[in-house]
């Protein structure tokens, strides 16, 4: 079953740079893509416009097959109206590099105020489901932390459970560990790899190519805001075809 | 005039000077986040009108704008207030100027914080005015205290400058004993007075800045 799928989003900013130039992704239940990249490429934009955080110029975007955005009679892109996006946005999470947490809620507070105030869904509830989820999260002695007394692995744990609080289909990361000491990378890609074994849907992007290979089900390779190569992990990273695809992967390696 | 006529009369004047102090929190506080709100409007008229606004505000002496706002109506329109009008004055010049000082602090702390607390909250799903109310104005006011609590200082003081229209605060009384009884001590009991509100202000203020010390 296909949870996400954007067809042909293009996106240009003011410095008529072509940020995204015609992308198309379709993602399916349980899926892990990761999206590997020179910076610069579009991966983050293309996130961004994923999570509605940014508008595309044309493309159509679509959660479950219902559709948030399709391209008008001018070939430029229309957003579903409000009610109709703040139902989409309860399908899709998203985990930032900078974590974004509220620094005046507690981690609780922080993990289960959406689920409440937004989703309006009983507080008991949530507070169980925080619970297993801070639990899950090897941080259960942090619940009522504030999160500037914690460190950037374990912020990015609770970045973690509060999406995951939400309940969504997908979850994206946008370089979940790029701003983490490189001795904190390692619990962020044990978290995230446990959600794959247990079929979370996930979009990461990430500059972490070994983990991509373990992780992903599927790699895809960006560059100047086009798709250059995709395919299995296996296939892409170790048998890469396009000379682009190449020359990135040959510069990581020492 | 015993000693304790003028201290009793000068805190007779201390009540209107508080009470001066206290309307003029209550009304500039928010009606100053209203204006900040507006000033960082898309709406380029409304953008522009408040800056206009502020920067006169801020461009003239209080005093003077504590004039315009007594003898306004009588001059310009020719109403006729009553004597009570004198006191609403005040507040009016007062709350309207410190409005202004207090929207440019908001500002200042609104615009300071980082995108991604937005942006985290509109993933969630949180709606603009959630947002605002629950995720952004807890943290501007907590940057911006220190600042409001030099302005609620400087508020103090101010008051005084009600005398420029006799209102019977407590510095109009204490010049009216001053130059009566031709002596120093009803300004140096008013300097006291003064003192010891803007001591106690000040502490109330440190104690609200501490108790929002519970994150960074």
């Amino acid at each position: 079953m296909e949870v996400f799928n954007i067809k042909q989003a293009s996106k240009t900013f003011d410095n008529n740079l072509d940020v995204l130039q015609g992308i198309d992704i379709s993602v399916s239940q349980g899926e892990v893509v990761a999206i590997i990249g020179p910076s610069g490429s579009g991966k983050s934009t293309l996130l961004r416009c994923a999570t509605l955080l940014e508008t595309m110029d044309s493309g159509e975007l679509s959660y479950s097959g219902e559709k948030a955005a399709w391209n008008g009679p001018d070939g430029k892109t229309v957003y579903a109206p409000e009610a109709e996006l703040k139902k989409i946005k309860s399908k899709f999470g998203l985990v930032f590099q900078n974590f974004n947490l509220f620094p005046h809620y507690s981690v609780m507070k922080n993990i289960t105020d959406a689920p409440i105030c937004v989703q309006k869904r009983d507080p008991k509830e949530v507070f169980a489901e925080a619970d297993a989820l801070l639990a899950k999260m090897g941080i259960s002695d942090k619940a009522d932390a504030y999160p500037y007394q914690l460190s950037g692995g374990q912020q990015q744990r609770v970045s973690i459970a509060r999406a995951l609080a939400m309940n969504p289909e997908i979850l994206f990361f946008d370089e979940p560990t790029s701003a983490l000491d490189p001795e904190l990378t390692g619990e962020i890609l044990r978290v995230i790899r446990t959600l794959a074994l247990e079929n979370m849907t996930m979009v990461i992007v990430t500059h972490e190519i070994e983990f991509a290979r373990i992780v992903a089900d599927r790699v895809i390779f960006m560059d100047a805001g086009i798709i250059i190569e995709e395919g299995s992990a296996e296939q892409l990273i170790n048998n890469p075809e396009n000379a682009r695809t190449k020359a990135f992967l040959s510069r990581l390696q020492l | 005039m015993t000693l304790t006529t003028i201290l009793s009369k000068l805190a007779g004047g201390m009540l209107t000077s508080f009470s001066i102090f206290s309307l003029t929190l209550i009304f500039s506080l928010p009606l100053g986040l209203l204006v900040a709100l507006a000033r960082m409007s898309k709406n380029a008229l409304v953008k522009g009108i408040m800056r206009i606004y502020i920067s006169i505000m801020r461009g003239t002496p209080l005093m003077l704008q504590l004039l315009v706002v007594y003898f306004g109506p009588y001059y310009v329109f020719g109403i006729k207030l009553s004597p009570n009008y004198r006191y609403w004055a005040v507040i009016i010049a007062f709350v309207i100027n410190y409005a202004a000082y207090f929207a440019e602090i908001y500002r200042g702390g609104i615009e300071s914080i980082a995108p991604g607390q937005y942006e985290a909250a509109k993933v969630l799903g949180y709606s603009s005015s959630q947002t605002f109310v629950k995720i952004i104005l807890p943290q501007v006011i907590k940057r911006i205290i220190p600042s409001i609590t030099n302005e609620v200082i400087t508020l103090i003081k101010d008051t005084s400058l009600a005398f420029a229209i006799a209102v019977t605060e407590m510095f109009t009384i204490a010049k009216a004993i001053a130059s009566s009884e031709k002596t120093l001590m009803a300004y140096v009991f008013a300097g006291i007075f003064y003192y010891v509100f803007n001591f106690i202000v000040a502490m109330i203020m440190e104690r609200i800045e501490k108790k929002l010390n519970y994150y960074h």
